[in-house]
């Protein structure tokens, strides 16, 4: 039952679901309107990923697997994403750095992911790559803006960096599917895109007049399936109606 | 035989223009270069293979729906719609008819030159061309606009706010 390539599968997927998921959570709070119907577009763009990696995971599954029931009938322990995207989503400022950290980190990893010689795995990694360059870019814009704008919005910045950054590190560890799946050139060598994401993140800090911080306790974990108590509350709300009422279709 | 064949696919193709894009109704999945291939097996099997414009884009489904119905209007009924992720659909794949029927339906077409999105902050803006007066004096409102393929934009000249269909 433990195949790596599944394994490995349903993280990715798990990453953009719950994060997806988070995001949405701003529909029609957006502070205004340009930027609700923006953060909800990259909701959408990852929601695609996860339905793409997820329709994959369902055919290597095989049985009565679908989309639907990876989403909606697994519990807590069997999400593999990490605890980075599965943070309250607190102010503007702390959604807006979560998803700099993430889109960072993932077109990154998309960059190399579109070379997996896993061909289903590459194919959707390069059909999301150009989406997470337009993440990318708004999500600088704001930090910079944030960062470098008001006392009060720079003062939002480091509140969220500080909260933040314990969840950083998990990004860049291999889990045991990662390196069991290296060999074969199917995943990407997370730690190896360490040193190019910290650039990114220090050259605009640098425009932000922002800092990195130092010595940070990392937590981890969620590759593994031990999560913090948020994902339960991210889990009752998203799979409530297919619980509820099994098998309801719209 | 061959011709036959040629034929065949040729009225198939014919078939699928009349499928509209959900979203921008004006434009058919052949405008959109949605369509990527129309292949008759030795069987008589017909098989369509189709990809999607954007990862997230929820008009597949639909998209997936129409063509099924047209050929089944059309009187076919051994066939396979196939879904496909590579190559990655790019707005180069959109017809010059297309884009015509774009921008008189109000949208700016993509540029024809592809401006190589980076991931760098504050990029100098693409010029962009007012679907409703020509003017190029037209300003980015927010990069994401009414769909996740549109950005909104503002006119200058004529006030007017639009739509552009983003480069991808
Ligand atoms: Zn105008």
């Amino acid at each position: 039952m433990n195949d790596p390539l599944i394994d490995y599968t349903l993280h990715l997927a798990d990453n953009t679901l719950i994060l997806a998921q988070r995001n949405s959570e701003w529909c029609a709070h957006g502070p205004v309107l340009e930027q609700d119907i923006a953060i909800t577009n990259i909701s959408l763009d990852i929601l695609g990923q996860a339905r793409n990696f997820y329709q994959y995971a369902a055919i290597l599954l095989g049985d009565d697997a679908t989309e639907d029931t990876l989403a909606f009938l697994r519990d807590n322990r069997e999400f593999k994403n990490c605890l980075l995207v599965e943070q309250e989503n607190g102010d503007w400022g702390k959604t807006i750095l979560r998803q700099f950290i993430f889109s960072n980190y993932q077109y990154l990893l998309y960059e190399k992911l579109q070379h997996s010689k896993d061909e289903q795995l590459a194919a959707v990694a390069a059909k999301a790559l150009k989406e997470v360059t337009y993440h990318l870019q708004w999500s600088s814009e704001w930090v910079i803006r944030l960062g470098d704008g008001t006392d009060e919005s720079h003062q939002r910045m480091m509140n969220a960096i500080e909260e933040l950054w314990p969840y950083v590190d998990e990004l860049f560890i291999n889990a045991d599917y990662e390196n069991e799946l290296l060999a074969d050139n199917i995943a990407v060598d997370v730690p190896s895109l360490k040193n190019k994401w910290i650039e990114k993140i220090t050259s605009i800090f640098d425009e932000a007049t922002l800092q990195i911080p130092q010595n940070v306790f990392a937590k981890t974990g969620g590759k593994q399936g031990v999560h913090t108590e948020k994902l339960g509350y991210i889990l009752a709300e998203m799979q409530f109606m297919q619980r509820a009422y099994p098998n309801s279709v719209w | 035989m061959v011709d036959e064949l040629k034929i065949e696919q040729q009225k198939i193709w014919r078939i699928l223009e009349t499928v509209a894009d959900p979203e921008v109704p004006v434009l058919s999945i052949i405008d959109l270069g949605i369509v990527r291939n129309v292949e008759i097996g030795a069987s008589g099997k017909l098989k369509i293979t189709i990809t999607p414009t954007y990862t997230g884009c929820p008009a597949m489904d639909v998209i997936n729906m129409s063509i099924r119905m047209v050929l089944l209007e059309n009187g076919f009924k051994n066939f396979e719609i196939k879904n496909v992720l590579s190559p990655a659909w790019t707005t180069e794949w959109m017809s010059e008819a297309g884009k015509q029927k774009l921008k008189a339906y109000g949208i700016a077409p993509p540029n024809p030159k592809q401006i190589v999105c980076t991931t760098d902050a504050f990029q100098e803006e693409e010029a962009i061309q007012c679907p409703h007066c020509n003017s190029y004096n037209t300003q980015l409102i927010s990069r994401f606009g009414s769909t996740a393929c549109k950005a909104l934009y503002k006119c200058n000249d004529c006030m007017e706010p639009f739509d552009y269909f983003k480069c991808h």
